[in-house]
């Protein structure tokens, strides 16, 4: 007969007596919902909540200090007709899609060469991130010196290399206002392309370069079929980022042009301002805001069916 | 040990629990303190006498506390927005333009106020009427009027025929002096860009002398695409490229300041800043010459169109905000700093920066001190607020902070024809009068 001596586990005699929340969060899924809490709470109050507002202001009358009254799609309806909204729909798109190209092409240039080994290498990195480490509004201010129709720096040096005979109305002139603004984004996006890039670079083991070079794979064809496809995943991160980012851009084009001159380098983020806090109309402001949100969606939306795409394979 | 008896601890601690009921200290405990947000003044010198004098006479005189805090002219509507929205701000905020209007349902009726001060000093100049009354009652207190003349230098203008500080009566003299001004290499600057002093201030008086006009008094039916107003357009087209430096398009309020200073510019429509810095930095600023620039500076109105000489000056007036749990203590500070002795303190560090928002500082000893300020001294009284021949209202305030009387010139300067830039403007205004 077989005899079972099953004996009941006995705690240790020297571990401390467990209380309820500590059994409770013994059960995985109670440590998942009290380790996610935070964040929640966080991104409800601080993301979830102020776009729940905004897509309720939009929908309704609201001034400032008067809470209105539901009028439907009123506001969006009015945005419609509105000539200088498309112009900064026009504008924003525009901005987003030329400082993003050159972002990434530059970014990833820098990225390639910070890769290498060379002397005072941890020094030029940390230069490198200057751009992006300054407040935004500082360095615009110094660009927007720069760009002074009277006292340019950039067409002094310009003039004085017999490069121009005349003086460039960098703000001045709609198409170069344009210009403008999208390089002074440039400059101070591309260090966030490098250094991310240049991270996602220090990933890829040097031995797959080393048996391309062995295979007697070309510089440009190691780039294209072993450093690109590797890099990818990384790169549809920033990337997605930085559209995000440039797509609700304010403070840059605020100071150093204020949208004009007649509106040529208005924004999304700019004309909402104007309409929101200069005029007071917190409604028709939130509708101009909230107008971003389908195109941003979008582009995340693809974004991220991409990257989990590159993933899998 | 001492010992705590029942009593002893029930005194305290109902103490405390009706403290935390109602939110308030007990009155001995309670001192009026007036929290006043202002901008940034363009005459530092006044914000010191507001720190060094006015807040302790204020403690002295009427017992609040004052607490100032300035911050630039552009983040005040940030602030009263966030402020009003939020319920928690500023007892009183000093606002520029016609904000008042657009936050009349967040703010105190001030018409007692208002109506003795104003009887006091011999009343309101339209400009400070138009933005602070909204024709039932004064939603703020009238503050000061910030006079806009053109700056301009007296030698420099000698040299195209207008000797002796005289300087050009219409537009077309003004064009042709900017003409042989431009070539000798120091134009006629003028911002048209988005920046909300110095662009406003001129192409509205600019429209407004040549006929007109947003809309009619009725303050809806839009009326801006007139033949005055095209002519206007015309004539502003090639004034610009004939006369002005072109950077203009691009200028804030702050960078015809530095144009006239360095010598780059002959005239500009400005607030007596300029002179004000070159009198305080005599050897700063010279002129080519080597003289103080402060001697070669003059000032005028605008120049007279078809329909009359205008100008818009920018009025501040002091909103006592709703939410604020010390009305009576703000209300007590705007009375007695509004009071002539002394709003005189202030408006003495001023020199004439700012003119008040009454007329009896016309005949203030201020004005005999400095010939050169002297024109500033009748300017608001030839002053009118953009919304004109309609009220100063949110939708003028709409047309106002979309730059659309400023763009309309700027687009015909960038090369749309004038009949389409008018046409623009006027299809913008009808949208926002809607």
């Amino acid at each position: 007969m077989a005899v079972s001596y099953a004996v009941a586990p006995r705690a240790y005699a020297g571990a401390p007596a467990r209380g309820p929340i500590t059994r409770l969060l013994e059960d995985e899924r109670w440590l998942a919902v009290a380790l996610l809490l935070p964040t929640v709470v966080l991104l409800g109050l601080f993301i979830a909540y102020p776009f729940v507002e905004g897509v309720v202001l939009s929908v309704t009358d609201a001034k400032v200090g008067i809470p209105g009254h539901f009028i439907g799609l009123d506001n969006f309806e009015k945005l419609w007709s509105d000539s200088i909204f498309r112009v900064a729909v026009r504008n924003t798109f525009v901005y987003t899609i030329v400082t993003t190209i050159f972002k990434l092409a530059l970014g990833l240039w820098l990225a390639m060469l910070l890769n290498r080994h060379f002397k005072g290498k941890a020094l030029t990195r940390a230069f490198i991130l200057l751009p992006f480490i300054i407040p935004t509004v500082l360095s615009t201010f110094a660009w927007k010196w720069m760009f002074d129709p009277t006292f340019s720096v950039i067409n002094w040096t310009l003039y004085r290399l017999s490069v121009i005979h005349g003086r460039i109305n960098w703000l001045g002139d709609p198409d170069l206002a344009m210009i403008s603004v999208i390089i002074v984004n440039v400059w101070r996006g591309v260090p966030f392309y490098a250094i991310s890039l240049l991270a996602g670079l220090q990933t890829i083991n040097p031995e797959l370069q080393e048996a391309a070079a062995i295979d007697g794979a070309r510089p440009w064809q190691r780039f294209w079929h072993v450093t690109w496809p590797l890099l990818l995943p990384v790169t549809m991160v920033v990337v997605l980022f930085s559209v995000i980012q440039t797509f609700a851009d304010f403070q840059l084009v605020y100071v150093l042009t204020g949208g004009g001159p007649a509106n040529a380098t208005q924004l999304f983020a700019t004309y909402a301002y104007q309409i929101g806090v200069g005029t007071g109309l917190l409604s028709e402001g939130a509708a101009i805001s909230l107008a971003m949100f389908p195109v941003l969606l979008i582009v995340v939306i693809i974004q991220l069916l991409y990257i989990r795409r590159v993933e899998t394979h | 040990m001492a010992r705590i008896s029942r009593r002893t601890i029930l005194k305290s601690t109902g103490g405390m629990a009706a403290i935390l009921a109602t939110g308030r200290a007990p009155a001995f405990a309670q001192e009026a303190t007036v929290h006043w947000l202002r901008w940034n003044d363009f005459i530092p010198a006044s914000d010191e006498v507001l720190r060094k004098q006015i807040i302790p006479e204020c403690k002295k005189a009427i017992g609040v506390t004052l607490n100032i805090e300035t911050i630039n002219g552009n983040d005040i509507q940030a602030r009263t927005t966030s402020a009003i929205q939020s319920g928690s701000g500023p007892d009183v905020i000093c606002g520029l333009n016609n904000w008042p209007r657009l936050y009349a349902e967040s703010i105190v009726d001030v018409s007692d106020l208002a109506e003795e001060i104003g009887k006091a000093q011999g009343g309101y100049y339209e400009e400070s009427r138009a933005v602070a009354n909204d024709g039932k009652k004064w939603v703020s207190l009238p503050w000061c009027i910030l006079g806009a003349l053109i700056a301009y230098r007296k030698s420099w203008l000698a040299e195209v025929g207008y000797p002796d500080g005289k300087f050009p009566q219409t537009w077309e003299e003004y064009r042709e002096a900017g003409k042989k001004l431009k070539a000798a290499g120091h134009p006629v600057g003028q911002t048209l860009g988005h920046t909300f002093g110095d662009a406003p201030t001129f192409s509205y008086p600019y429209l407004w002398s040549w006929g007109g006009k947003e809309v009619e008094a009725d303050g809806n039916t839009v009326v801006l695409d007139t033949k005055a107003a095209v002519d206007s357009v015309k004539f502003m087209t090639s004034f610009w490229k004939e006369a002005h430096d072109e950077g203009g398009l691009a200028w804030d309020d702050t960078s015809n300041n530095r144009a006239f200073l360095s010598g780059t510019i002959s005239s500009t429509l400005n607030g007596a800043s300029i002179y004000l810095l070159t009198k305080q930095k005599p050897d700063t600023y010279q002129t080519e010459k080597g003289t103080p620039m402060k001697d070669d500076i003059a000032h005028a109105p605008l120049p007279k169109g078809a329909a009359g000489q205008f100008g818009y000056h920018l009025p501040m007036s002091n909103m006592l905000m709703g939410y604020s749990k010390n009305q009576k203590a703000a209300k007590d500070f705007l009375r007695w700093i509004s009071s002539k002795d002394v709003y005189q303190t202030w408006f003495n560090s001023q020199q004439g920066y700012s003119v008040g928002a009454t007329k009896v500082w016309e005949s203030d000893p201020l004005w005999q001190k400095d010939p050169v300020m002297a024109p500033f001294r009748v300017a608001a009284a030839a002053g009118r607020f953009p919304g004109y021949a309609g009220p100063a209202d949110r939708k003028a305030a709409e047309v106002l902070s979309k730059y659309i009387i400023t763009d309309m010139y700027a687009k015909a300067v960038q090369g749309m024809p004038a009949e389409e830039a008018v046409k623009w403007a006027h299809e913008e205004v009808k949208k926002v009068h809607a």
